[in-house]
């Protein structure tokens, strides 16, 4: 039946929505708060209700990931989910996916990075991959995590991408809240997203190297044609949002959504289920006559640059939000990335950026009016702080 | 034959090109290579030039493991895994110490796949650094023999009795001085459905600083003097155990190679050839060579 | 050759690489002395010993590099190993 709403918690919305894209291999090892989704996979396994697959049971996060460079080089469609340390520990596979162009899927539940150790959410985990080569696209509910699974998908197996792609969902405000969703259908889903059908894999009949070392003669051009696959991706991730809105009724945007900016004079800019919150606050000032909007980044990498200029070209301050922070650079991603983007253009707009969120920290809806009062002293007086803390308590420190 | 194609970057004499080939010649071409990093990758796969001619694939250093349960579950799940063999070949470092957790875990879960240890006893791709695998008394550039040492302090890592124990049907030593002996085990090996484990002794002229000539002829002298027994475990039971007729003194083998050179030379050095034929006789006796 | 995406390699292509200017020594084959045992050929690290219909050896110098494998294992003496003229 179409359009059945049900409440389910958002690992299972995710997990649903990994089962109906019909992956051959799934890599699960434990660590809190994606472990739902490989749990719920793991009884869909139980009860048959994946054909053609097989689940790895991993020893570590490392093996997790390495087991589907195997399955992805053998032509599986693959997937995976992991957190912050275990992310941390990917990394060296993480780009080693990317470099042999494998269209592997994992999720992220976004959680902080230890030292201290801390399991709730902030998105240090997923920004410091970020040059790892991946697509990194980033939800704002649960329903569009689950969603934006069978999009990753569908972007990371085109041909002129073939990229492996994360999909970042805020740990336990995502992945452990349960809200009204509809899942993705299987037969909708079978319509969207295609067979993977790759022209090289492990084959007998074709045997074929993978892996090869590049000496300096050759090496620069596969990075440039990973980079290039990135660019293709900012189209290929904005069809895919259209096709699903045309097969599933649904949209979130493509790189970027906007939400009020047409006249706004403020414009705030964040990644992941703060959006929601950020919304709120937003219908409320704006009642009261002050003119805020939003861009919310759903694609992280590629970053949209060009999208976000446009979007951003009539605001008269820019307020970027990160749930992460550059060491020695006392910025985080999204500001330093959104403020490279408009230098050397016409666009002459002060970016301020706040960092919050760290280690779960709470952000309630009077953090956000803070800051809009904060911009609108920008507007008045120009950038007093380019980057701070928005949440910092000083009875410690 | 399969083997491998000419034109690899390998050493003369290289004893992990001879791995590589009996491993080839036992599998055949139904067969899926995985390898991790190591001198095996880096000279037979300089892009865009390979000596492999069945599927193969590398992808880190230690993760040879992992990725051969990956592409073992990939073609189940797809339907093709038919008769085709999932092999990985890897040098004694990526095996035994940074690849220990990723071998532990396929060999835990069972997985359908045979491993290959080429063991020329040190990181020899990087140069020649000591590995868990370095018997005791060598000289490597991290475990060099100096006024204050004797080479590497520790024995070589069991790292057949640590599958043994994680339950594998078939673990077997053999070395590449008998071709015969480790394509009849590869063989073996990949036929046994779940994961097994040839573990192959490898003598590198670079490393070990021998004449290219003598790969084989210094392997022959681990085995006669009982420093690399040569067995099979099935299911946990010793089998085959390849007998050691006139034993010789382990000083034939370590005088054969520049590594042990320093036992001859050193004052004390007679008291660690001592130790080293214990090991020689421990084996013997824990293994029933003679 | 343009890349082929993920830099897939195709197979046995090292062939291009003649490795045979990498020796010294030369193996000379003495084909009465041989007793077409095949060990040679299955020893030879760089496959460049093939036996022939009849069982005796044709050695690929565009390949052998000269370790001498062969000679030192050969167990009719069949083979020796010259220092080559260049």
């Amino acid at each position: 039946m179409k359009n059945k709403m049900t409440v389910v918690e958002g690992s299972y919305t995710v997990a649903h929505s990994v089962k109906v894209c019909r992956p051959n291999v799934i890599s699960a090892y434990p660590i809190t708060p994606q472990t739902h989704i490989v749990e719920d996979l793991s009884q869909f396994m139980a009860d048959g209700e994946i054909p053609n697959c097989e689940y790895i049971n991993v020893e570590s996060e490392f093996s997790a990931i390495s087991a589907l460079v195997g399955a992805s080089a053998a032509g599986a469609r693959t997937y995976s989910s992991t957190t912050s340390q275990g992310l941390e520990l990917m990394h060296e596979v993480l780009f080693n996916v990317s470099g042999m162009r494998l269209p592997v899927v994992m999720t992220v539940a976004n959680r902080a990075v230890s030292a201290p150790i801390n399991i709730w959410n902030d998105q240090q985990d997923s920004i410091s991959q970020r040059d790892t080569g991946w697509i990194q696209l980033y939800a704002e509910d649960t329903q569009e995590a689950g969603d934006m699974t069978a999009q990753a998908f569908k972007v990371a197996e085109e041909r002129e991408v073939k990229l492996p792609a994360m999909v970042c969902m805020d740990g336990f405000i995502l992945s452990h809240v349960y809200e009204p969703v509809i899942l993705l259908e299987q037969d909708l889903t079978d319509e969207y997203l295609p067979k993977y059908e790759p022209e090289y894999f492990l084959d007998t009949k074709n045997p074929m190297t993978f892996g090869a070392f590049a000496d300096p003669t050759t090496y620069t051009e596969f990075r440039y044609l990973q980079q290039k696959a990135m660019d293709n991706a900012l189209e290929k991730i904005e069809k895919a949002a259209d096709d699903f809105n045309k097969i599933f009724g649904r949209y979130y945007g493509g790189l970027i959504d906007t939400y009020k900016t047409e006249d706004a004079e403020i414009i705030i800019m964040a990644m992941g289920s703060i959006i929601g919150t950020i919304k709120d606050v937003i219908d409320k000032v704006r009642s009261d006559g002050i003119k805020v909007g939003l861009v919310k980044v759903r694609s992280f990498r590629p970053f949209p640059v060009e999208a976000i200029r446009k979007a951003l070209a009539e605001a008269s301050v820019v307020v970027t939000l990160d749930k992460n922070i550059s060491l020695g650079l006392n910025e985080g991603a999204l500001l330093t990335e959104v403020k490279s983007s408009l230098y050397n253009t016409d666009i002459n707009v002060p970016v301020m950026g706040f960092m919050l969120g760290h280690g779960g920290r709470d952000i309630p809806r009077r953090t956000i009016r803070m800051i809009i009062d904060k911009a609108k002293d920008t507007m008045r007086s120009g950038i007093a702080v380019e980057s701070e803390f928005a949440d910092l308590r000083g009875d410690l420190v | 034959m399969s083997r491998l194609a000419p034109g690899h970057r390998g050493c003369a004499g290289c004893c992990d090109a001879m791995a590589a080939n009996f491993v080839l010649e036992a599998v055949g071409d139904d067969a899926i290579v995985v390898s991790p990093t190591g001198c095996l990758e880096v000279m037979t796969t300089p892009y865009p030039e390979s000596s492999w001619e069945v599927p193969w694939i590398h992808s880190l250093f230690e993760n040879a493991a992992a990725v051969a349960s990956g592409v073992d579950a990939a073609l189940k799940a797809m339907g093709r895994k038919g008769n085709t063999k999932v092999v990985a070949i890897g040098g004694d470092g990526a095996t035994l110490d940074i690849g220990l957790q990723a071998i532990s875990g396929a060999f835990e879960r069972g997985d359908d796949i045979t491993y290959v240890c080429v063991d020329n006893e040190a990181y020899m791709n990087t140069g020649v650094q000591r590995s868990g695998a370095t018997p005791y008394g060598a000289s490597t550039t991290t475990s060099p023999a100096g006024k204050q040492s004797f080479g590497n302090p520790r024995p070589k890592k069991n790292m057949p009795a640590i599958l043994v124990a994680h339950d594998s049907p078939y673990v077997a030593t053999t070395s590449i001085s008998y071709p015969k002996d480790m394509i009849r085990k590869v063989k073996k090996a990949v036929d046994i459905e779940g994961p097994t484990y040839v573990h192959a002794h490898a003598p590198c002229t670079t490393g070990w600083k021998f004449d290219t000539s003598k790969t084989v002829e210094v392997g022959k002298l681990a085995v006669e003097t009982a420093l690399w027994p040569m067995y099979e475990m099935e299911n946990g039971e010793l089998s085959n155990v390849r007998k050691v007729k006139n034993r010789k003194p382990v000083e034939d083998y370590l005088k054969s190679q520049g590594r042990f050179k320093h036992l001859f030379t050193m004052d004390g050095g007679k008291d660690e050839i001592t130790k080293i034929q214990a090991i020689a006789d421990w084996n013997v006796k824990h293994y029933g060579l003679e | 050759m343009k890349i082929i995406i993920g830099g897939v390699v195709e197979p046995g292509t090292t062939r291009v690489n003649k490795t045979g200017g990498w020796r010294n020594f030369k193996p000379l084959y003495n084909q009465d002395k041989c007793i077409k045992c095949g060990l040679c050929s299955l020893l030879c690290p760089d496959c460049s010993i093939e036996e022939t219909e009849e069982k005796y050896v044709v050695f690929d110098f565009d390949f052998c590099k000269g370790c001498g494998i062969c000679a030192n294992e050969c167990p009719s003496d069949a083979i020796e190993m010259v220092l080559e003229e260049k």
